[in-house]
């Protein structure tokens, strides 16, 4: 069960990151997250992605995790200790491997807007509310049957727990 | 209120008799397919300590990135892989000789209008060509459909692209595609259904209908169609001659709602380039030639097909690939190669210099043609983002089949109009 209250240090990124960025093709004969960490972001030069471990939480602009659809990407994430990821918005093949990894991510433009580098976020799930700095944002919810693949912590134990009888 | 295309084969896949967008709806697809991440999928499968599969005629294995193997590792997991097709009896199991698995799929009549895809790859897209709903989703969600049979899928909104007028000579569907992507963004059409109409539509080719489908995902298309017509049945008659493939051509409703509608002249457009390191950083040839490049790669689901190879080899008749320039081609699938040997169109291709690979992915997937620090490579396939193809140090434009082919001539990017 996730935590309902996700609190730390935000690491930037701009609009477009794509998965290629987020692990390399070269990678994907991996799928364990501590593997697959140590490569997530390294394209972007010198520091990465050792830079990314003093940080809880990835906020970053339009469309992120854009292009291949490989589920490694969140994965990798994940495996970097990163809790949640806040975009503007998501491309929708990371969307859905986030979930299914139960990597929390939200939608909010808002933020994106007015959060630097460095600043700690308070993502409050149950109310859908993010606080910094004294302000407050607003985040769309969830559906519930799609919370719940989050909740479970993603959607090979939600299958675990739901398999059709027979299988 | 009518339907849209993407709403009608969703009500029909779930059940519902109407459907809205921004619903979610459980979907049941007709295939699943799964390429080279098939292992992870089998290895997802077996820590849940599921056995039986919901359909095994549902699924579609194509091992095409990476092809042969290359390493041990590849080669264990290509194993799994093809040791789990015959387990379970997978009938549309093609293994690493085949090709790339969206044209090896559509090549063997697996898609039908009208029909829900879901696979391992963002590409899926490119099943909308013949007017099918296709989507990419990771290697978990591919096993879950495997045993359950369905996902969760929202109903998209839909744009409407209405194409008039014919390109003039050199400019092709990617040259409208890249045209598009930068008039969009990456994100232009995140989330959403494509359609596209106009009086273009009947004269352009499957394979043209092909490279929109597939492009239209670098502006985000959740999926894409191309409403089924005289061609799509020419295409399809030979290659659907079980009698269970049978299939009901799906059109939208004359009064479906659409977001917006966004009209192209493809008289006006020019050859496109995009530049790296971003597909929507596009360009009009005229401001890119001259560019020096080190390396053009031929070939991927966007533009590796037949008619792509003959127009790369219109231009290369009787003409030299610049000794600079290496130019490697990937033909798509084993069938666009045997075509290609038959008219003679490899014959050119290897006489003007190119390096012919075995029919797959190839270097689109970083599959050989790696690139070293600050070399520049001309693809035809969808993809310019840094470090895909090699080094990060390295550079990637994307063009037409005819631009590659003017450029490898060159040995720098050119104006496939003073060629044609």
């Amino acid at each position: 069960m996730p935590a309902t209250q996700i609190e730390g240090r935000v690491f930037k990124f701009g609009d477009n990151v794509n998965s290629d960025i987020i692990i390399a093709g070269r990678y994907l004969i991996y799928i364990d997250p501590k593997e697959l960490a140590q490569h997530a972001f390294e394209m972007l030069g010198e520091g990465f992605p050792a830079r990314l471990t003093q940080y809880d939480i990835l906020v970053a602009g339009r469309n992120f995790g854009c292009g291949s659809a490989r589920e490694q990407a969140s994965t990798a994430i994940k495996g970097l200790g990163i809790k949640a990821v806040v975009a503007a918005s998501f491309a929708r093949t990371f969307y859905r491997n986030a979930i299914n990894d139960g990597l929390t991510i939200v939608e909010c433009p808002e933020l994106y807007a007015a959060v630097a580098e460095g600043d700690r976020i308070a993502i409050e799930l149950a109310s859908g509310r993010i606080t910094h700095q004294g302000g407050e944002y607003a985040f769309p919810q969830m559906p519930d049957s799609v919370r719940r693949i989050l909740e479970l912590g993603g959607l090979a134990n939600y299958l675990k727990a739901n398999l059709p009888a027979g299988s | 209120m009518g339907m849209t295309i993407a709403e009608k084969i969703l009500a029909s896949k779930s059940g519902a008799a109407r459907v809205a967008p921004g619903e979610i709806v459980d979907a049941y697809p007709d295939v699943v397919m799964s390429h080279t991440a098939t292992w992870r999928s089998v290895s997802v499968m077996r820590r849940i300590g599921a056995t039986k599969l919901y359909d095994p005629e549902r699924l579609a294995i194509v091992l095409d990135h990476i092809s042969p193997a290359k390493t041990e590792k590849y080669a264990q997991d290509q194993q799994t892989s093809r040791n789990f097709a015959r387990e379970y009896g997978i009938r549309k199991f093609y293994d690493v000789d085949a090709g790339i698995a969206h044209l090896v799929l559509m090549e063997h009549g697996h898609i039908k209008p009208g029909d829900l895809i879901v696979g391992t790859d963002s590409h899926c897209t490119i099943y909308g060509a013949l007017g099918s709903l296709g989507t990419g989703i990771g290697y978990t969600e591919v096993t879950s459909v495997w045993v359950t049979g369905k996902l969760w899928m929202k109903v998209p909104t839909t744009l409407r692209f209405v194409l008039n007028g014919q390109f003039v000579i050199g400019v092709s569907a990617k040259d409208l595609m890249l045209h598009l992507i930068g008039r969009l963004g990456a994100d232009g059409c995140g989330y959403k259904s494509a359609e596209f109409y106009g009086d273009a539509l009947p004269r352009m080719s499957i394979s043209e209908r092909m490279t929109m489908a597939n492009l239209a995902m670098e502006m985000g298309s959740k999926c894409v169609f191309v409403p089924p017509d005289e061609k799509t049945a020419e295409y399809l008659r030979p290659r659907l001659q079980d009698p269970a493939t049978q299939y009901q051509p799906v059109y939208a409703d004359a009064d479906a709602l659409y977001e917006q509608e966004i009209r192209v002249d493809l008289s006006q457009l020019e050859p496109m380039v995009a530049c790296p390191h971003q597909v929507e950083n596009t360009k009009p040839i005229t401001e890119v030639v001259g560019t020096r490049i080190d390396q053009a790669f031929l070939g991927s689901c966007a533009n590796g097909k037949y008619e792509d190879l003959a127009v790369a080899a219109q231009i290369l008749r009787g003409r030299k690939v610049d000794p600079r320039v290496r130019l490697i081609v990937t033909p798509g699938s084993r069938e666009i190669l045997l075509q290609a040997m038959q008219s003679g169109v490899l014959q050119t291709l290897v006489e003007s210099g190119a390096l012919v690979t075995n029919p797959g992915c190839g270097a689109c997937a970083g599959d050989g043609g790696t690139m070293a620090d600050g070399e520049v490579s001309l693809s035809t396939a969808n993809r310019n983002f840094i470090g895909r193809m090699g080094s990060p140090k390295s550079s990637i434009y994307l063009s037409s089949p005819a631009t590659l082919a003017a450029s490898a001539v060159k040995g720098a990017i050119a104006d496939p109009r003073e060629f044609l």
